[in-house]
């Protein structure tokens, strides 16, 4: 009985250890085009480097100068790091207001965002692209407030079903102490709702870290694009011959800060995600 | 405490709902209009009533044509997906050491974007296909599958982690229940398991099935060019963009109201959804 066991989880690491070679081998294989030179990647992209076709970090010296990958890299950060900040803070409040002021007009409010979850991105892509142009939107400090609009049916929905549960008796008694609503908001319920917002948080990182077609569509493929819009211009864009190693680079480096970041903060985002996918 | 709050209202409410309505709820009122002009810019249309809506169903081919494909797309998706990740959720809740690492590695490729994933994989793709002298373009099915391989990849770990937690939940007394009463494995499987885990077997089915049927990104990356394989977002994305000259009034058109259908489809999916969720919840 007990060798019996032992053989059937020794086939189940077997079987583990293959799945897990499946799932990072594509990783794997862009990583080792990432240091063989142009020819090749496209002759032969599942080899290991040779002496011969060994380049070192020739690619990568390519890679970042040629399509100015530090500045699209810096764009999709300032854009991610400002819009999450003011999701998190700004729908949280909505969040609070919406739940504690119970009538017609808030309950409109809410509906509609919860309607706006469920609106694919395509409906609205025209006429939003054309409004950000008109208002002057356009730009990195303007996409914040479109993802803000964006971002808000999901978040105002974490956040309001999570502030339900909260008593009103601690508010109550900050409001008798003299508590203005902002600071009863600050002092005592935001600390309350840290889980749920560290959730929002993270699927808004990751939705507006990754996105493609809004900034592509609202800052374009100019001075102000983001790391997704730079990736999917240097692989499709441009006619002749295309420089392989550098892009092969350029998707290493696109991955590696999400894994660094994944590695850091996995329980986070593990349970994030779930969270959110159990309530969305 | 209510009447003083309802004063901040410029404070917690006004931001959200400013970007709010220029964002969503202006552009989607808009576009629902919209749909029914030929129009050159959104102040620039003229009415024409369900012409675009004709349009699409009878002259236009493109529309129905990847919208036959998405539906197969998603549905071979949702059970490969579905299937894979709960088997893989059963090996890892066998109490093995080590586990968590494998719940790493599979989870990892979701947090890589469309983007970037779909250029992996054709890389990759390309690269198998290049041994036989063609390439992702050569037949639709090939754009299709890949698309396939591509989704399961990428799919895969985030159904198992809602899997998994849904099989840790079972109370262990039904499985010592079982095995008193001398239930096989197989018994076990599927009349404690699988029955016990329904709650996120609707979840991840509705997860997969939005996320199979809203796919842009990853098509645009893969095999964007070849319109054979455009899923029905990146048609609506061609029909508005892909297209110049005189008759641009008429393709945004076009265009918008795909976007409508796409949208109701969408709806019906969810309100599907939300039913077989409340219901669920009732049963418990």
């Amino acid at each position: 009985m007990r060798s019996k066991r032992n053989i059937i989880n020794c086939l189940i690491y077997v079987l583990l250890f293959l799945l897990a070679v499946i799932f990072l081998a594509p990783i794997f294989i862009i990583l080792l085009n990432s240091v063989k030179s142009n020819f090749y990647i496209s002759e032969s992209p599942f080899t290991f480097p040779t002496d011969e076709t060994f380049t070192g970090i020739q690619n990568f010296i390519k890679g970042f100068t040629q399509s100015d990958f530090a500045k699209a890299f810096f764009n999709s950060a300032f854009i991610t790091v400002f819009s999450v900040a003011g999701i998190v803070l700004l729908t949280s409040m909505t969040a609070w207001y919406i739940i504690r002021i119970k009538n017609k007009f808030t309950k409109i409010i809410y509906y509609l965002f919860v309607f706006s979850m469920i609106v694919p991105f395509q409906m609205v892509m025209y006429t939003m692209t054309y409004y950000a142009f008109e208002l002057n939107l356009n730009n990195r400090l303007g996409i914040i407030l479109i993802y803000l609009g964006f971002g808000a049916g999901l978040s105002v929905f974490m956040f309001s079903g999570f502030i339900k549960s909260i008593p009103t008796e601690i508010e109550e008694a900050a409001t008798i102490d003299g508590c203005s609503p902002i600071k009863t908001f600050f002092l005592i319920v935001f600390p309350i709702l840290k889980p749920t917002a560290i959730t929002v948080a993270i699927l808004n990182a990751m939705w507006i870290w990754n996105d493609y077609l809004l900034p592509y569509l609202v800052l374009g493929s100019g001075e102000n694009r983001t790391l997704p819009v730079a990736v999917q211009m240097a692989l499709t864009g441009g006619y002749g011959n295309k420089d392989m190693g550098a892009l092969m680079a350029m998707l290493v480096l696109a991955i590696l800060p999400i894994i660094i970041f994944y590695l850091f903060c996995q329980k986070y985002i593990i349970k994030g995600v779930v969270a959110g996918a159990v309530k969305g | 405490m209510q009447k003083t709050l309802k004063k901040y209202f410029p404070v917690f409410l006004l931001p959200t709902l400013i970007s709010f309505a220029i964002s969503f709820i202006i552009p989607f009122v808009m576009g629902v209009y919209l749909s029914f002009t030929e129009f050159k810019t959104v102040n620039d249309s003229k009415w024409v009533g369900l012409e675009n809506y004709i349009r699409i169903f009878t002259s236009d081919k493109t529309f129905m044509n990847s919208l036959w494909l998405t539906v197969k797309f998603t549905v071979v998706s949702v059970i490969t997906i579905n299937i894979i990740a709960f088997a893989i959720a059963l090996l890892l809740t066998k109490g093995l050491k080590g586990t968590n690492l494998f719940r790493t590695v599979f989870f990892m490729p979701n947090l890589i974007g469309g983007i970037v994933l779909g250029h992996i994989w054709s890389l990759i793709i390309n690269g198998v296909l290049g041994y036989f002298g063609v390439d992702i373009t050569y037949k639709p099915e090939y754009g299709f599958w890949g698309l396939v391989i591509l989704m399961n990849w990428q799919l895969i770990g985030y159904m198992m982690i809602i899997y998994i937690a849904g099989i840790q939940n079972i109370p262990d007394y039904l499985h010592e229940a079982a095995a008193i009463d001398g239930a096989s494995p197989v018994q076990t499987l599927f009349h404690i398991t699988i029955p016990m885990v329904m709650p996120s077997v609707t979840i991840c089915t509705f997860l997969t099935l939005t996320n199979s049927f809203k796919l842009f990104d990853q098509n645009l990356a893969l095999n964007g060019k070849s319109s054979d394989t455009a899923l029905l977002a990146l048609d609506i994305f061609k029909t508005f963009y892909d297209h110049t000259g005189l008759k641009l009034a008429q393709w945004h058109g076009t265009g918008q109201a795909k976007a409508v259908i796409f949208f109701i489809i969408v709806a019906i999916i969810a309100f599907i959804q939300l039913r077989a969720t409340n219901q669920k919840e009732v049963e418990h």
